[in-house]
This record gives structure tokens, C-alpha cells and sequence, in this order.
């Protein structure tokens, strides 16, 4: 599956385009199969999101994941600092970045 | 220390107010992302992995205790409470908002900082020292040359867009704590025969994907002269360099197609012009630096001694200080490499409580060394010892320097865009599992990168790693055999490259074989240059 990722313009945090909006949460990421092209021109120009681009991705009963670690290092934040990342109080959370 | 006349700090303030009229051009719409970069980043402001991140230069390592002060409050008004300090002697900071980057600019100009050409295609920020003003083997304080180069570079017309970045450092030793040899041009500080001083120039060393150890082109040039032979430097790279392939486009590059004898020859006659054209800054305004730089007020008449009865500040002084010029003091180095921590983070309070000591113990003045550590350069050896126990409460009295645990990583992976794997956590496995180790192994200089860019210097570590994307997956390649310094030598790869977990066996591997084999008095490098790569590799892969 293809997702869209960037960044929000002013505060720099990474989104998800989940259809309607752009969410934090790679969880609400949708496939945006053939049409990455022209959502990424259109919310771009809108300046709803930043530096956007389509990355591939897997789905299974555990949710939406980024094929590439970098992406998923995006989606959760530094596994060396498990407090700034978006799930501090999951200690395994890190597990799913490896 | 250096202080703004009324020229540097307009032209910060003048620069603040420009970038926040381009973010808010950028933020309402007149500017598209495309026409943003490059203004954002002639400010420091790079779009991370997370974040915005912000580069905040200093100059060649030296701060006040004001300016460490506010770079901790910068940290926690604007980031998440701590900043990283890097391997270029600046401090990044990983958790910045576009609307509030003009607001740190303004709060850092008032203590004299900014963060102008810490990224693009120009001079960056001049390395230097981190004891000088304070080594005892200096032949003089290389810093007014810094900051001289400093004045000459910024917003230089001529070398704004240069083919790539090009970086600089000054020492004035025969001792090179700076891996001078390893930057686009190195200016080492001599003393003739006759007394008289002068620059030797190295020009066309680097890291990178393509290391290279900088040839000496001119063994003396004559002090009043310096800025002019620079100028040619890079006229003659800024002409020849190439703009095609970025990839090709430092300096080292073209020093090493050209050949150091062509390279130098254009040089010296372009340098030869430029002698006509009177370009010299006026010796009126290296005197009025230099003034500036002047040693604080030494006391005279103070003890050497010192009451080593407590074995960990005894092991923190043989570990982390070195000699001072000035009889009854000491330079300290502060490790920010607690065991398992983050190389080169620290916190908002620990910023400060270093601000603090610096006033209380060291003129007021810190240095950032390229190894991502803190020194305080002129602490009076008979209050060491209650400065080690203020540190050591902080969590700041890690008595590591140059041990395997003092280990150089960039970013990596966590962080940075660029990078193709983790460098922070490979460091704080291996720093937990050679703790114990660490006095006996003795000096071993680890060094991280995430990428081949090599921000962590891996080419220059006794043992340096390299992680690589495989597949999708981090791997970490083995070096064995780098060095800065006197004696500069490029790391080799060992062989196959090593999964997180392997790398770390591999590392204490290579530092058991070390132990078992090291003749008396042998670092770890001596060992590996006496023995070869062949011993490890038989023990890494056999």
C-alpha cells in the first residue's frame, strides 16, 4: 500500500494523510493507492502539509506499518528517547521501529 | 573573549529580522518551500526526521557563561529541555517550531550567538582547540585567527555559494585536538627559525564519503597575510570546483585531481594578485581581536598540588584534565558521555549548571570540543576539587575522556534525515558493555556515524563504525586504524558488516585481542598499527 507522509509547516511534526485531513498518527494512515500525485499537489499548494511525499507500507491485524525503519522512526519518534516519543508510556513501543 | 562591536551586532540583529519576515512569508504563503530552503537554511534551520532542527554556530568552540546560560533556557522555552552538541562545535537543537525559529535568533543575538552559514554551500563555523588560550604546548592563542576568519567569511560575497561547504579549523600546536587535517583548508599557527609566527596551510582533507588527509601546500605564511593566502584558496576552488556532481564537488576533490603541485601553483599566483589588491584585513583589527583574547587574570604564586585522597576525583583528573600554561591551574574537561547516555546531549540544567561553574571556577568561559564534550580551561587546581564534586552530583563527572566510553556519535538515525542507521544506540550498547573495561583498555578513540557523510568522524576512530542501509535494514561496517592528530590516518574496513547486536561483539572482539596482545605502553592503535588488520580480522570473522 502507498501512505503520504510530511510535515506539519510550522510546528515541523511529521503527518499522515488519512484520507480528510492530516493526522499524527500513522495508525489513521489510508492507502492512497494511484492517487498520491494529486493529493500531494493539492495539499501542498493548500500548505496543509510540508515537504510531503508516498512512501509503500504493509497492512495486518496490527495495523498500518512503513516498509523502510527510517518511516517508522517518523511515526513514532527517537527510540532513544522513548519519553518524546508519541507513545511514552508503551515501553515496547521501540519493538515496532526494529 | 570576543565581544560584538556595534557592526557584528547589527548585522545579527538586521539578519533576525530578515528571517522572520521570510517565515512569514513562507508561513502566509508567498514563499513555496522551494524558495524557503535555502533562506532557512543560511539560518541554521534544517526539517529533520521529527522536526525542524536549528544549528547555533560557536565560533571555533568558545562560549561565556551568558551564552551557555541562554543556550539552556533556549532548550527549554523553545525545544523539549536539552540540546545535542556536535562533532563542528556547535549545538543543535531537534524540536524547533518555524514561527518560534525567529524568536530564538532574537534571544541568542542578545548574548552576541546566531546561527548564520551553519548549513549551505559556504564557510561554516571555524573549528578550533578546545584548550587554547590554555594549552601549555600552544606557540599562541589561535582563537583571534578564528575569529578573524570568522569576520572575513561571513556573508563573504565571493564564497556564498561555493560548489559545496567548506569547513576550516586553526590550531597552534603541534598537538592537533582538532582533526585539522580533516577539514577543506587547516591552519596550523608555527614559529619560524627567527621567532616570527606564521600559517602553515593544509588544504583539501575531509571526511565524507571520499576521506582524504589534507596536503601541506605552503609551510609559512606570514601572519599579516593569512586572510589574503585563504582568499586565494578558495578563489582558486571556488573557480575549479565542480558544480556538476555534489559528490565530487569538495575541495579534496580538487586538490586531488588537480594534484597538490598544480592546485598550489594556481594558489600562489593567485595569491600573488591578491597581494596587489590589499584585501588584508588592517593589522589595527587583528591587534583590536587580539586584545580581546588576552589572558583573564591568572593568579600568581598558586600550589600545583593537589589532594588526590579521593580515588574518583583522582580517576577524573588523571582521565578528563590537562596541564594548563599558567602554574596552579588545570584545563577540565566535562564528559557529556555518562555511560549508556547520549553522546553529546545535555540538559536545559546541566547547560546551566555549566554556565554557572564556569563563572565560579573558569573566567567565565567554556569551550566545546569537537568530541562533543565541555571544558572549562582554566579552573585553579586548589578548587577542582569542589567543582568535580558540583559536576558529579549533576551527573556531569563521567571520568572518561578518550576511553572507549567517550565514544563520537552523530545523530543517526533517531534524528537525522540524511542518515541510513541508529549511531545512538550502538554507542550506549557498547559504552554498557566495555564499562568495566574502559581503565584498562585505556586510550581507544570510538567513533560513530550513521551515514557516509560521516558527521561522527568514523573515518578517524581507532575503531570507527559506519552504519549502512541493507536492504532496509541497519548494518554497521567495521573500521579499525583511523587517527587525527599529529600522526592523521584514515580507518580501514574490516570485512562484512555486522547486525546492532554484532557490532557491539565485534568492538570487544577487537578490544580483547588488544589486550591480549598490546606490548607495554601500546594504545590500542599503536597495537593495530604494529600487528595489521589480519589479527583482527581472524579474530572478528575467523
Amino acid at each position: 500500500m502507498k501512505l503520504l507522509t510530511g510535515n506539519d509547516l510550522k510546528s515541523g511534526a511529521v503527518t499522515w494523510w488519512d484520507g480528510v485531513q492530516w493526522s499524527l498518527h500513522v495508525e489513521d494512515a489510508i492507502d492512497v493507492g494511484d492517487h498520491a500525485d494529486t493529493i500531494l499537489a493539492r495539499e501542498s499548494a493548500a500548505r496543509r502539509v510540508n515537504a510531503a511525499y508516498a512512501i509503500d507500507a504493509t497492512k495486518d491485524e496490527n495495523g498500518v506499518r512503513p516498509a523502510h525503519i527510517k518511516e517508522r522512526i517518523r511515526a513514532l519518534g527517537p527510540t532513544v528517547r522513548p519519553d518524546l516519543t508519541l507513545k511514552p508510556a508503551d515501553p515496547a513501543a521501540g519493538q515496532w521501529v526494529i | 573573549m570576543y565581544k560584538y562591536d556595534t557592526y557584528d551586532q547589527a548585522m545579527v540583529d538586521a539578519r533576525v529580522e530578515e528571517f522572520r519576515d521570510q517565515v512569514r512569508r513562507r508561513i502566509d504563503g508567498h514563499l513555496t518551500e522551494d524558495q524557503f530552503k535555502p533562506l532557512r537554511l543560511m539560518n541554521g534551520l534544517y526539517l529533520q526526521l521529527h522536526a525542524y532542527m536549528l544549528r547555533v554556530a560557536v565560533p571555533y568552540g568558545t562560549l561565556s557563561g551568558a551564552q551557555m546560560h541562554a543556550l539552556g533556557d533556549i532548550a527549554d522555552k523553545y525545544d523539549r529541555g536539552y540540546g545535542h552538541f556536535t562533532t563542528r562545535q556547535n549545538i543543535q537543537y531537534n524540536w524547533i517550531k518555524l514561527d518560534e525559529a525567529p524568536d530564538i535568533l532574537a534571544d541568542l543575538a542578545k548574548v552576541e550567538m546566531h546561527a548564520i552559514q551553519t548549513s549551505g554551500n559556504c564557510i561554516r563555523n571555524t573549528s578550533s582547540d578546545q584548550y587554547a588560550g590554555a594549552a601549555a604546548d600552544e606557540v599562541t592563542d589561535p582563537r583571534p585567527y578564528a575569529e578573524l576568519i570568522r569576520q572575513w567569511s561571513t556573508f563573504h560575497p565571493e564564497f556564498s555559494y561555493l560548489p559545496r561547504k567548506f569547513k576550516m579549523a586553526v590550531i597552534a600546536s603541534d598537538t592537533d585536538r582538532a582533526a585539522m587535517r580533516l577539514h577543506d583548508i587547516g591552519i596550523q599557527i608555527v614559529r619560524s627559525d627567527a621567532g616570527e609566527l606564521g600559517c602553515a596551510f593544509y588544504v583539501g582533507g575531509g571526511m565524507g564519503r571520499t576521506p582524504m588527509i589534507a596536503p601541506l601546500i605552503n609551510p609559512f605564511v606570514p601572519l599579516d597575510q593569512f586572510i589574503t593566502y585563504a582568499e586565494a584558496c578558495l578563489r582558486v576552488y571556488n573557480r575549479h570546483g565542480r558544480r556538476d556532481n555534489k559528490y565530487k564537488a569538495r575541495i579534496k576533490i580538487l586538490v586531488h585531481e588537480l594534484g597538490k603541485e598544480e592546485y598550489t601553483r594556481q594558489v600562489e599566483a593567485e595569491f600573488a594578485h591578491l597581494l596587489t589588491q590589499n584585501i588584508e584585513p588592517p593589522l589595527a583589527e587583528l591587534e583590536r581581536i587580539k586584545a580581546q583574547f588576552a589572558d583573564p587574570g591568572f593568579e600568581t604564586g598558586l600550589s600545583d598540588q593537589l589532594d588526590r585522597s579521593d580515588p574518583d576525583f583522582a580517576l577524573w583528573v588523571d582521565n578528563n584534565c590537562v596541564t594548563h600554561k599558567a602554574p596552579g591551574y588545570i584545563a577540565a574537561t566535562i564528559s557529556l558521555k555518562p555511560i549508556g547516555g547520549i553522546p553529546g546531549d545535555a540538559s536545559a540544567d546541566q547547560m546551566r549548571l555549566m554556565a554557572r561553574l564556569a563563572t565560579q571556577y573558569s573566567f567565565d568561559e567554556l569551550r566545546v570540543t569537537h568530541a562533543q564534550n565541555i571544558v572549562l580551561p582554566h579552573v585553579r587546581k586548589d578548587q577542582l576539587y569542589a567543582l568535580w564534586q558540583a559536576l558529579d552530583e549533576a551527573g556531569l563527572g563521567t571520568a572518561n575522556l578518550d576511553l572507549v566510553g567517550d565514544i563520537i556519535a552523530c545523530p543517526g538515525l533517531d534524528y537525522c534525515s540524511l542518515a541510513n542507521a541508529r549511531s545512538i544506540p550502538v554507542a550506549q550498547k557498547i559504552g554498557q558493555r566495555l564499562a568495566a573495561k574502559e581503565q584498562q583498555i585505556g586510550e581507544l578513540k570510538l567513533k560513530i556515524s550513521g551515514c557516509i557523510n560521516a558527521c561522527g568522524h568514523h573515518h578517524a576512530g581507532h575503531i570507527g563504525i559506519l552504519g549502512v542501509d541493507r536492504k532496509g535494514t541497519e548494518n554497521y561496517q567495521l573500521l579499525l586504524g583511523g587517527c587525527e592528530g599529529a600522526d592523521t590516518s584514515l580507518g580501514q574496513i574490516t570485512g562484512p558488516g555486522f547486525d546492532e547486536d554484532g557490532i557491539v561483539d565485534a568492538v570487544e572482539k577487537a578490544t580483547e585481542l588488544y589486550l591480549s596482545t598490546r606490548a607495554e605502553g601500546e594504545r590500542f592503535l599503536d597495537t593495530y598499527r604494529r600487528i595489521g588488520m589480519a589479527p583482527f580480522k581472524e579474530a572478528l570473522y575467523g
